[in-house]
């Protein structure tokens, strides 16, 4: 299938000579959820400014469903809805007049029943004649989102969508998510937060210093890069590990009470029964053992600092 | 064409006047019948008639061209500017309108307005002295036109200011006197030798000339030299805004 978004050698230097976009490659599949991680300054803004036409590509092309971004701006536009990472609202227009405009915007016609279905998806009903200045920060954050939806996108860009939120928001934002990837909607998401990532994405794309280093499914990605840690709580503390174990790299932490094996999570047939049968042998008895798979932050962490 | 894309954008233009109408229409309003006590009154008692045209009327183009002027600039680049502050200019560029969409949107609204206020000013000057409009089709052209040009060069300046201050700057610095020095109070046939040469360098004379001509018939230059003079202003604006939307200056990053 045709992938909804497909970004090609995308460069982007910046005015101040500031390169925040390195011959990136990406396509995005239709209907999945894309989930973008980076540290501060990486270029997710960047890349998403691009795709959304509010940042000039410096060389590379984009192409959404088929249109390309520059030439056929409006037909790619048109799928495209953007939920931007500053909370950037009008101040003294209404929640519905804001919805409206944006609906307009698009060059859809109005259809009051559908954007009160956004609004009420989003809580925002009861606050349709509030001026948007005297909106929460949360409120607001859902104002742009229901302005992003406005016009029915196929593909909806959330740049850090639950940055500064609760926690019932973020709930809320990951509910609906899901529900418009039953629609059909592609979803690209920023966040910082892993465990978002990991709750949410399809597939995952690492990028650091303008480089995209990693684009995999997650689940691809935490079998490949995940460690496991399989921890052994000894019956007896011991003062240094049998020079027999010496096959499996082992640490022996909390004074001696507990053996540590970190292993590859794809190695796992191999190593692990052999080490608990070369224990059994040596007579090292445990009374409880725990593993551990590490989570993307831990993939991420050590990704992002492998490349520094 | 996203017609849709338009009239959104110039509803929320027209939204945001009417939510400042007070505002908008009583400065200017206070303004004219200040001018015409301090004119009109004070001065005019003494001049009389300026090319057969009582003075208190001769000054009303003038000084309906110096709102038109002042409003124009004000309102376009205000327009173009605030998005471009508080960052939700964002939606705008990520839409599907052409740069001339979102010109006819923002550009369309602050011209409204300045037509607007201009007829309002009329209105408040007939309070004042009876005018008649010789050629009132020809004056609203000029009105319309005017406006929109003076809207298309407050756009320039919304998109290459950097902050508050500089939005004023070309008004107060460069339009208003212009505009004194324009023949707005007086013909410049009034004026001493090498002035009046001198002011047929200011663009300003030609458009309160040609304005002047469709309220009483007579004006300093050729009407049709007024016209002209309109036109390259206008394609000049245009021309400068096509570039800022095809390099995306101070749009873009
Ligand atoms: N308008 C601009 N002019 C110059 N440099 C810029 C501009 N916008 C961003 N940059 C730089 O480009 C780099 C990438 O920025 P970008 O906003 O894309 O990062 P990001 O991954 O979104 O970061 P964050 O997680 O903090 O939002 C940064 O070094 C930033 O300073
Ligand atoms: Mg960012």
């Amino acid at each position: 299938m045709q992938p909804v978004i497909s970004i090609s050698q995308l460069t982007k230097t910046y005015a101040s000579g500031l390169q925040a976009l390195k011959q990136v490659d990406l396509d995005i599949r239709r209907g999945e959820i894309f989930a973008l991680l980076g540290p501060n300054g990486a270029g997710k803004t960047t890349l998403i400014g691009i795709v959304c036409g509010i940042v000039r590509a410096t060389s590379g092309s984009v192409h959404v469903d088929g249109h390309d971004i520059v030439r056929d701006y409006r037909a790619a536009r048109a799928l495209i809805g953007l939920v931007p990472q500053e909370l950037h609202t009008d101040m003294f227009e209404t929640v519905w007049g804001t919805v409206r405009f944006s609906r307009g915007l698009f060059g859809r016609p109005p259809d009051a029943a559908r954007l009160e279905e956004v609004l009420r998806a989003l809580s925002l009903w009861d606050k349709r004649n509030d001026r948007i200045m005297a909106l929460s920060g949360g409120m607001k954050r859902r104002v742009l989102i229901a302005k992003a939806l406005a016009h029915d996108p196929q593909v909806l860009f959330l740049d850090e969508p639950t940055a500064g939120v609760d926690v019932e928001l973020r709930r809320d934002m990951w509910a609906l998510v899901r529900r418009l990837r039953e629609r059909g909607v592609t979803v690209i998401l920023t966040t910082h937060y892993i465990e978002e990532a990991e709750e949410m994405a399809d597939r995952i794309g690492v990028i650091n210093k303008g480089e995209l280093i990693v684009v995999e499914e997650k689940s691809v990605l935490m079998r490949k890069l995940g460690r496991k840690q399989l921890t052994l709580h000894l019956l007896e503390p011991m003062q240094a590990i049998p020079p027999s174990l010496a096959a499996w790299p082992l640490t022996l932490n909390a004074q001696g009470s507990e053996l540590e094996y970190s292993f590859d999570a794809h190695e796992e047939h191999a190593g692990v029964p052999a080490l608990l049968r070369e224990l059994d042998r040596l007579g090292i008895a445990f009374k409880d053992l725990q593993t551990r798979q590490s989570s993307l932050e831990d993939i991420f962490v050590s990704l992002v600092s492998g490349r520094r | 064409m996203n017609h849709r894309g338009i009239l959104a954008i110039y509803r929320f233009e027209m939204a945001r006047f009417r939510r400042t109408l007070w505002q908008s229409l009583v400065t200017p309003v206070i303004t004219t019948s200040l001018y015409f006590v301090v004119f009109g009154g004070a001065i005019g008692s003494r001049i009389s008639e300026v090319d057969g045209v009582a003075y208190a009327a001769f000054i009303v183009p003038g000084l309906i061209m110096l709102s038109i002027f002042t409003e124009s600039l004000n309102n376009a680049s205000f327009g173009i500017y605030l998005p471009r502050f508080t960052g939700t200019i964002y939606e705008v560029l990520s839409a599907p309108v052409s740069t001339v969409e979102i010109l006819l949107g923002y550009v369309g609204a602050a011209a409204t307005k300045s037509v607007l206020i201009g007829l309002v000013i009329l209105a408040t000057a007939n309070l004042f002295v009876s005018i008649g409009v010789r050629h009132p089709l020809w004056m609203l052209v000029f009105l319309a036109l005017t406006a929109l040009a003076f809207c298309l060069f407050g756009f320039i300046l919304g998109i290459w200011a950097k902050g508050f201050e500089q939005l004023n700057f070309i008004p107060m610095l460069v339009v208003t006197p212009l505009t004194f020095l324009g023949g707005a109070f007086y013909s410049i046939d009034m004026l001493p030798a090498p002035w009046n040469t001198l002011s047929l360098f200011n663009p300003i004379v030609y458009l309160i000339s040609g304005f002047r001509w469709t309220f009483f018939g007579t004006s300093d230059v050729g009407v049709h030299i007024s016209v002209a003079a309109l036109l390259v202003f206008l394609l000049l604006c245009v021309a400068v805004v096509a570039w800022v939307f095809r390099t995306g200056y101070r749009l873009k990053s």
